[in-house]
């Protein structure tokens, strides 16, 4: 696991529902096709309406036309991030594209329970909204042990929340790593 | 401390006397579901998890059930088809209903309750996030990711942290022109879409207790749509009856303690409750079907898990018999089963299929179909500025194919009397 996340932030509103993360036109790609996979980098967030692509002014693409892979690091969202489906395409397309972390006010219980178990990246909560203070393409910093976030323009730290009980299955990668390292299934 | 439903199926899967919301515990799975779209992937990660030979921890115990992309000429749906078949062949697992077979049924949570799967007191996982459905039974299920379902493939457990339940009780009965889907739309709007979220939702009351099985799965279905992790209704005779029908597996029914702790009971008049529908582009967007009575139409559709049961199309049929559609109006029935019976059933001397057909409604196969728009050329997806009223779980932007269509959530009388008018329209216009 690293312990300190940099990049640009890409920034979303409140219930960015998992159709918005990848429609379901696009879920027929293999996720365990080196080349194939590719595919989900591409559509990664290509249902969220302009309005919506990047806030405030919006028509921010995620994915640059005919790429693969996001110019961003960071999710910064809103409330309910991930509401929706149980498809694990939405977290392992944002992963695919490039992302290594989420922060969001809230999430919906499945993707980040998804985000976890399969060890996409780390879903972080804040106390209060960020949509509004971080902008679209601006630096970012997180220290995962310090659970900080930094807003590298303007030097501006917010704490973020604790990860709780799940941070074992953070630290060790993902449910699979979890259980071997505590003898739930043979190392 | 009393416990819940919820909490007493958990406690008894983790081999403990008590659970308490809050607490995470490992339990041991019942029935693993998963399909088309998500199990390839879950399969994937098992053997890259489990090695290329590993078998499943107990073949009685996993369901396959492709239906999203089914009736579709896309060749990576056909190819995760192919995925699927060598995947039960190679495990020898008793319970595929595979595409293309006379064993094909459909959509997924329907198609578990029509083949015994449900089973009170049972513990269901699924790879779909509406597999809350499952809970009309008085079970506990919910959706997880590929890589939960691929962790309980091999090991027959899953990790869950024990969820605070709210309960939301109807009293009396509900009127005549009213469907589960009046109910559970007015409920998200009161809470909105992540007022349940890591919570199991308890629908309880006698107005819901009078809900047919059908009707219980609708008020299950979306507690996804209000963020909810499961949804319950405690196990009853109807339910029992429905059950022995279809499996001879034992079963054990559990009831909430007198005192168990709630997160929140709400208390409804079930006398009061009227039309609604939810508005795009959230399920939580509710309005009276008498405030938005001015929304021209271009489409009305019937179907899916939650909208795509006979129970409503009967409803459906009620308000369309005898009379002519003015917009492109889609059935789609959940499974094979409720297809059969669109022939078999009768209001008036007709059977509801030839009702639909002789109303001008196109008939399509049973699947997820437009639900979740899919592949270019399935049936009833959006592909321009459409404006649909849908019996469907999800009005989120593009969810029915095309990110300019809007989409209007309601019961399938609403979208049937809709359909008649070509604008939004109250069934209480068309219902005596």
């Amino acid at each position: 696991m690293k312990k300190i996340i940099e990049g640009k932030a890409y920034v979303l509103g409140n219930d960015i529902d998992t159709d918005q993360i990848i429609p379901a036109e696009h879920l027929v790609y293999s996720l365990s096709d080196p080349e194939e996979r590719k595919n989900y980098g591409r559509y990664a967030l290509s249902g969220v309406p302009a309005a919506g692509a990047g806030l405030p002014g919006g028509g921010q693409p995620f994915v640059k036309e005919g790429q693969t892979e996001s110019e961003y690091r960071i999710i910064v969202g809103g409330r309910n991030f991930g509401c929706g489906s149980s498809r694990e395409h939405a977290p392992a397309c944002l992963e695919i594209a490039g992302i290594e972390a989420v922060v969001a006010e809230s999430y919906a219980r499945i993707f980040y329970r998804n985000s976890v178990d399969g060890g996409f990246f780390i879903p972080f909560e804040t106390p209060a909204p960020l949509t509004e203070e971080i902008k679209t393409g601006d630096a970012l910093r997180i220290d995962v042990d310090a659970g900080t976030l930094t807003h590298l323009p303007s030097g501006k730290i917010w704490t973020l929340k604790s990860l709780g009980e799940v941070i074992e299955i953070i630290q060790a990668g993902d449910i699979f790593e979890y259980a071997r390292k505590t003898g739930m299934i043979p190392g | 401390m009393g416990m819940t439903i919820t909490e007493k199926i958990l406690a008894a899967h983790a081999g403990a006397a008590t659970v308490k919301p809050g607490d995470n515990i490992w339990v041991d799975v019942d029935v693993l579901m998963t399909h088309d779209v998500c199990g390839p992937g879950t399969i994937g990660i098992f053997k890259k998890q489990f090695g290329e030979h590993a078998k499943v921890w107990d073949r009685e115990k996993v369901v396959i059930i492709p239906d999203h992309f089914v009736f579709t000429a896309d060749p990576h749906a056909k190819r995760n088809l192919e995925i699927l078949r060598d995947f039960v062949s190679e495990q020898q697992l008793p319970y595929f209903y595979d595409a293309g077979t006379d064993n094909y049924k459909g959509v997924c949570h329907i198609a578990l309750a029509q083949e015994g799967h449900n089973r009170p007191g049972e513990i269901l996982f699924g790879t779909d996030s509406h597999t809350c459905t499952s809970g009309a039974f008085g079970m506990f299920s919910t959706g997880i990711g590929n890589t939960d379902a691929a962790f309980i493939l091999g090991t027959g457990k899953l990790w869950v942290k024990v969820p605070e339940t709210m309960r939301f009780e109807f009293k009396g009965t509900f009127p005549p022109y009213i469907m589960a889907k009046d109910i559970l739309l007015q409920v998200i709007g009161d809470i909105g879409v992540d007022g349940a979220t890591y919570r199991a939702m308890e629908w309880a009351g006698d107005a819901v207790m009078k809900f047919s099985m059908e009707e219980r799965m609708t008020l299950c279905n979306m507690a996804i749509e209000a963020g909810g992790k499961s949804a319950i209704i405690e196990a009853d005779q109807v339910t029992k009856d429905y059950v022995q029908k279809r499996t001879d597996k034992p079963f054990k029914v559990y009831h909430s303690d007198a005192d168990a702790a709630y997160f929140l009971k709400k208390i409804y008049n079930a006398d009061e409750m009227q039309p609604v529908v939810a508005k795009p582009h959230s399920p939580d967007n509710k309005a009276l079907v008498s405030e938005v009575s001015d929304v021209k139409i271009d489409r009305s559709y019937i179907g899916s898990c939650t909208g795509g049961k006979v129970a409503d199309f009967r409803a459906a049929a009620e308000i369309m018999q005898g009379r002519k559609v003015k917009v492109d109006t889609f059935i789609v029935p959940a499974t094979r089963e409720v297809e059969a019976d669109l022939h078999k059933e009768k209001i008036g001397g007709k059977t509801l299929a030839e009702i639909f057909v002789e109303a001008g409604a196109s008939l399509g196969e049973p699947s997820c179909a437009a639900c979740l728009g899919g592949p270019k050329d399935t049936f009833g997806r959006t592909n321009d500025k459409e404006v649909v009223v849908s019996t469907t779980n999800r009005n989120f932007p593009g969810r029915m194919g095309s990110k300019q269509s809007q989409v209007y959530l309601a019961s399938p009388y609403t979208a049937a009397a809709s359909a008649l008018t070509g604008r939004i329209t109250d069934p209480r216009e068309f219902l005596n």
